[in-house]
């Protein structure tokens, strides 16, 4: 579509105005908590009078592209689906907000999330379940036997998994080109792998976290979601490098990269670590696994059995640790300075605790109470640094097999396809995430980075993808075997019903569907 | 090995956060269950890791003002200030004992 842009086949505030309306459509998604109409708008026209005098700014001038609402954006809503930051209009823009708006980027709105981005379903914030697009395509509906007993019944949608399920959504709805979520646990990886989308989660230290408002100041990343590998690639190369600002963002000098069209994979030596194969993981993904390395085997490239034999500790030792890291982060809240304010007035710590027990839910509370008790004097040594020993152990495990040779490791996303709603929510939220997370952590715990690339349909018409995990820094080795795989696969697109067919216009031609 | 009402009521003192019900405590209680397991792990000898970035040197800046004045900015989201101030309830009056808060955890 930049070529589109760049030829005047499409102007920005046409492909801007299509995708709100996009928006206005698809709005049962739940996708978006804040459309951003009027600036867009705005940005866009800027970005149009640039085209005209033939002096865009880059490749993403004029894209429109959404934010997940745990980043600050200045003069927009910033929630993080919180009743505790309702009403919050952030002074600034996140540093990676900024780089894209610098960029000619145009921002559409926020996208929906697990309250402050704990969870795996992005059924837990305030304002309700982000819904996968995928319910509502052809491909889901023939497959899914129809309920007798009512005709006008909501169908019964599944999730997009989560934390960033609004951004994973939008992408998947074609509502913007790009969109940005976070990555704590699998939160990029995981909703882009039940949507069918491209979900990056870069080398922690890479990219800027100033103005992403924390979870785990040790784990956390941006993420990327795009609909190709090559779009990823863009938008990495225009977000990564250092800033004064976050000083967890590594020196080196990053230089933005194009990716080869790789033909020859016999260079290459793809690690299959058999811990991955982890008890529920359904046998279609674990014969789709063993396809993908079998793809790879027969191209020629050399395909090992690894052992990452800490990686079952992984779920736990970041159950310790996040919540320690929350019970931190979470104090800030105190209505003093921004956010929420109870009206009890009888004294500060009164104040504070009627704030947050009005503020948070209950998932945020149980985290901030768990993590206290391991901060505990008696606790400390048994549990919070225990897991940080057990961190080092399981980083360790990524590197011996890195040595080793193995330039790419190749594992499941999920453990399943999407589930409906009704299904995901019969358990609590620290259960699923247990569960849930358990083949995406351990990319978090050692900050590698990681990429879900949709491969096929499951037997239900929902998208599975499978994950590549490489080495530090080495996002483009990465993203260049993402992309052969991804050309191999020949992901199918959605067949989205409830859309008005004029907007599909643009977005029908694959090649129009992405921006590189 | 059930957490005691002590501790429980300690960690509503910490946190400033009310388990509110039952399922609040049985959910911290599972959380300490779910944790044990890490005591399956032999960490002999093993260093704890704060930061996977450990090998490389934190980058401080020259410590020179660049940015600054938002004052109005940064009070906008405030509900209760004057003048430049943010105004909170009296301090150092501590959360009343468990005996007399309004909290689930009376009469564990």
């Amino acid at each position: 579509v930049s070529e589109a842009l760049k030829e005047g086949r499409v102007t920005p505030t046409e492909l801007c105005q299509r995708c709100l309306s996009l928006i206005k459509s698809t709005r049962f998604l739940n996708a978006y908590i804040t459309v951003a109409e009027e600036t867009a708008l705005k940005q866009a026209e800027a970005s149009e009078e640039r085209y005209k005098r033939g002096q865009p700014l880059g490749v993403l001038d004029g894209i429109p592209i959404a934010v997940k609402d745990n980043f600050n954006t200045a003069g927009i809503e910033t929630t993080c689906a919180s009743n505790m930051l309702r009403g919050y209009v952030s002074p600034y823009n996140a540093t990676v907000v900024q780089k894209l708006l610098d960029q000619g980027a145009v921002l559409l709105g926020k996208t929906n999330l697990d309250e402050f981005a704990m969870g795996s379903g992005s059924t837990d914030g305030v304002f309700g379940p982000v819904r996968n697009p995928w319910s509502y395509s052809r491909q889901y509906k023939e497959k899914s036997v129809p309920e007798s007993h009512s005709e006008d019944k909501e169908p019964d949608w599944v999730i997009t998994g989560g934390s960033s399920g609004g951004s994973a959504a939008a992408v998947s709805s074609f509502t913007c080109f790009a969109a940005l979520g976070s990555d704590t646990g699998g939160s990029t990886r995981n909703p882009a792998a039940h949507c069918g989308v491209v979900g990056l989660k870069p080398t922690y230290g890479l990219i800027s976290r100033h103005g992403l408002i924390p979870l785990v100041n040790s784990m956390d990343v941006p993420g990327i979601l795009t609909r190709c590998v090559d779009d990823a690639a863009v938008v990495l190369g225009s977000l990564a490098g250092h800033d004064p600002k976050d000083s967890t963002t590594i020196q080196d000098n990053f230089k933005p990269f194009e990716l080869p069209n790789l033909t020859d994979v016999s260079k290459l030596s793809i690690g299959i670590p058999k811990e991955y194969h982890a008890p529920g993981l359904s046998s279609e993904i674990l014969s789709l696994w063993s396809k993908a390395a079998d793809l790879f085997q027969n191209a020629g490239a050399k395909v090992v059995e690894v052992s990452l034999p800490h990686t079952r500790y992984s779920i736990v030792c970041y159950h310790v640790l996040c919540t320690a890291e929350v019970a931190s982060n979470m104090a800030r809240f105190d209505g003093l300075e921004y956010g929420h304010r109870s009206d009890m007035n009888e004294s500060t710590e009164s104040m504070y605790a009627a704030t947050r027990r009005e503020g948070f839910n209950d998932v945020v509370r149980g985290r901030i109470l768990s993590g206290n008790y391991f901060l505990l004097k008696q606790n400390y040594e048994k549990y919070f640094i225990k897991a940080q020993k057990v961190r080092r152990l399981i980083a360790n495990d990524f590197v011996k097999v890195f040595r080793s040779g193995i330039d790419v490791l190749l594992t499941p996303t999920t453990l399943s396809d999407a589930a409906p709603y009704l299904e995901f929510i019969k358990e609590d939220n620290r259960t699923r995430s247990a569960q849930d997370d358990i083949l995406t952590q351990a990319a978090n715990m050692a900050g590698l980075p990681a990429i879900n690339v949709p491969t096929a349909l499951s037997e239900r018409g929902l998208p599975v993808g499978l994950q590549f995990i490489g080495r530090s820094f080495q996002e483009q080795q990465l993203l260049t075997v993402a992309k052969w795989f991804e050309k191999q696969v020949q992901f199918p697109l959605i067949q989205l019903e409830e859309v008005k067919i004029h907007d599909r216009g643009v977005f029908q031609h694959q090649k129009s569907a992405s921006f590189s | 090995e059930k957490v005691s009402v002590e501790v429980l009521d300690r960690l509503e003192h910490l946190a400033l956060v009310d388990f509110r019900d039952a399922e609040g405590v049985e959910r911290l209680q599972k959380a300490v269950q779910f944790a044990d397991q890490l005591h399956e792990v032999n960490t002999d000898g093993i260093e704890p890791m704060d930061s996977v970035l450990e090998d490389r040197c934190l980058y401080l800046r020259e410590d020179d003002v660049t940015e600054g004045n938002c004052t109005k900015e940064l009070l906008e989201n405030a509900r209760e200030k004057v003048e430049e101030y943010f105004v909170a309830p009296p301090g150092n009056i501590p959360l009343p004992k468990l005996e007399e808060r309004d909290t689930f955890l009376q009469g564990s």
